[in-house]
């Protein structure tokens, strides 16, 4: 809890996204108020808390999408909040994947197309961004969704759909919000088995917020967002 | 009532009723042989099963039983018996809450520390879900449900400890 002027708030090699003293406000209301949070390379952490608390907006701030109005945040070793906009958003794009609460898949595209969109931005071709797309269909369940349109798939499948696009250009670590919030529980499930199955698989590391604690039982460990700080929680036996 | 309902399914030895019973019933509590044998008795004494003629080799598990008529009304009975909606007005969360704030001890650590086992447990139940086949899934699902009502009291508990401290006060 000291000060985070130094110019990398990162601690061992094992940490790969660190928080410190996180403070952040919109307008007059205070939504962090001195968070902090480090997570490990590899590792599946939950941030749970109350509606409110301030989960979603550490989420937005370790993503490098929010900039704290005080506080560092550090990405492997580089400072998030001080950098250009620019850069800050293409590390975004080549080292960070993104999973919301309701898929937002761009309705106008295909399923593939919506997976391959990662890629295409980072510069791949369309014919090799579409092949890496659709080995992701038969590996989350969705063989013959290809060419689906948003609106032609069920809630679970456009959000293993988003997830695949979170996961297809292999990030260093996927960020989710809520990504069963808009399913029922048995969907849920599917999504945060396959999501946490890959993720072990291809080495990512997963920030996800959740309220509930189903959701966040599928994680390594969690923490706990109340009133703009990070609660650690004492493990005690029994 | 477990065992009477496998020997539903066709006559059995004791050591098969046991065996099946481990694999479904038991998560880590096997029952005892002796057990076994004394329900077998009982069940033969109440006309809810028949041993039949002991098999070559002698010893307690040579006996085939059957279910009888009897027996088969029970198993019936009892399945579509809904066992009682339990009340859950007593338990060691609410009465650790309570006295917690009668006595101004920090309630709201202990709710983390309960929160914190509560999910302890619900990852190794996780794992028993993804691992284990449909059966696995099945109980490991029960006790999550569970786990998670008590994390939701727990959650709303802790937003109301302030006001909930003031009533004990008064």
């Amino acid at each position: 809890m000291n000060g985070a002027n130094s110019s990398s708030v990162v601690g061992g090699g094992g940490v790969i996204v660190e928080a410190r003293d996180l403070v952040i406000s919109f307008g007059e209301t205070p939504a962090l108020r001195g968070a902090s949070v480090s997570v490990k390379r590899g590792e599946v952490l939950a941030v749970m808390g109350p509606s409110g608390s301030g989960k979603s907006t550490l989420l937005y701030c370790l993503a490098g999408i929010l900039v704290p109005d005080s506080g560092g945040v550090s990405f492997d070793g580089q400072r998030l909040d001080t950098m250009r906009e620019e850069q800050r958003s293409r590390l975004r794009r080549d080292r960070f994947g993104f999973v919301f609460q309701s898929g937002q898949l761009v309705p106008e595209l295909t399923a593939e197309e919506n997976v391959a969109l990662p890629l295409l931005l980072g510069g791949t071709h369309r014919k090799e961004a579409l092949r890496g797309a659709r080995a992701w269909f038969e590996r989350l369940e969705l063989d013959g969704l290809e060419r689906h349109r948003a609106g032609e798939m069920s809630g679970g499948q456009a959000q293993r759909v988003a997830l695949a696009r979170g996961l297809v250009a292999h990030p260093d670590v996927l960020f989710a919000d809520e990504p069963t919030g808009s399913l029922d529980s048995l969907t849920g499930e599917l999504v945060m088995s396959l999501m946490t199955g890959a993720a072990r698989e291809e080495g990512t590391t997963v920030v996800l917020v959740t309220h509930e604690p189903r959701v966040a039982a599928y994680a390594d460990r969690e923490v706990i967002v109340r009133d703009g700080r990070v609660t650690t929680i004492a493990t005690v036996a029994g | 009532m477990a065992l009477l309902g496998l020997l539903d399914r066709e006559p059995s030895h004791g050591y098969d009723l046991k065996r099946d019973y481990d694999t479904y019933f038991a998560r880590g509590r096997p029952l005892p042989f002796g057990q076994v044998y004394a329900t077998l008795a009982r069940l033969a004494r109440d006309g809810k099963a028949v041993a039949g003629d002991a098999e070559p080799g002698g010893g307690p598990d040579r006996k085939r039983y059957a279910i009888t008529p009897t027996g088969k009304y029970e198993v019936e009975a009892w399945l579509g018996e809904p066992i009682p909606a339990e009340p859950y007005l007593q338990t060691d969360l609410f009465v650790k809450v309570l006295l917690s704030l009668m006595l101004g001890r920090p309630a709201e650590e202990y709710l983390d520390a309960q929160r914190a086992t509560h999910l302890r447990r619900m990852r190794e139940l996780t794992d028993l879900k993804q691992q284990g086949n449909l059966v696995d899934a099945l109980l490991a699902d029960h006790g999550l449900f569970h786990l998670d009502a008590d994390l939701r009291w727990i959650d709303l508990t802790a937003a109301r400890l302030a006001a909930l401290a003031e009533e004990v006060a008064s």
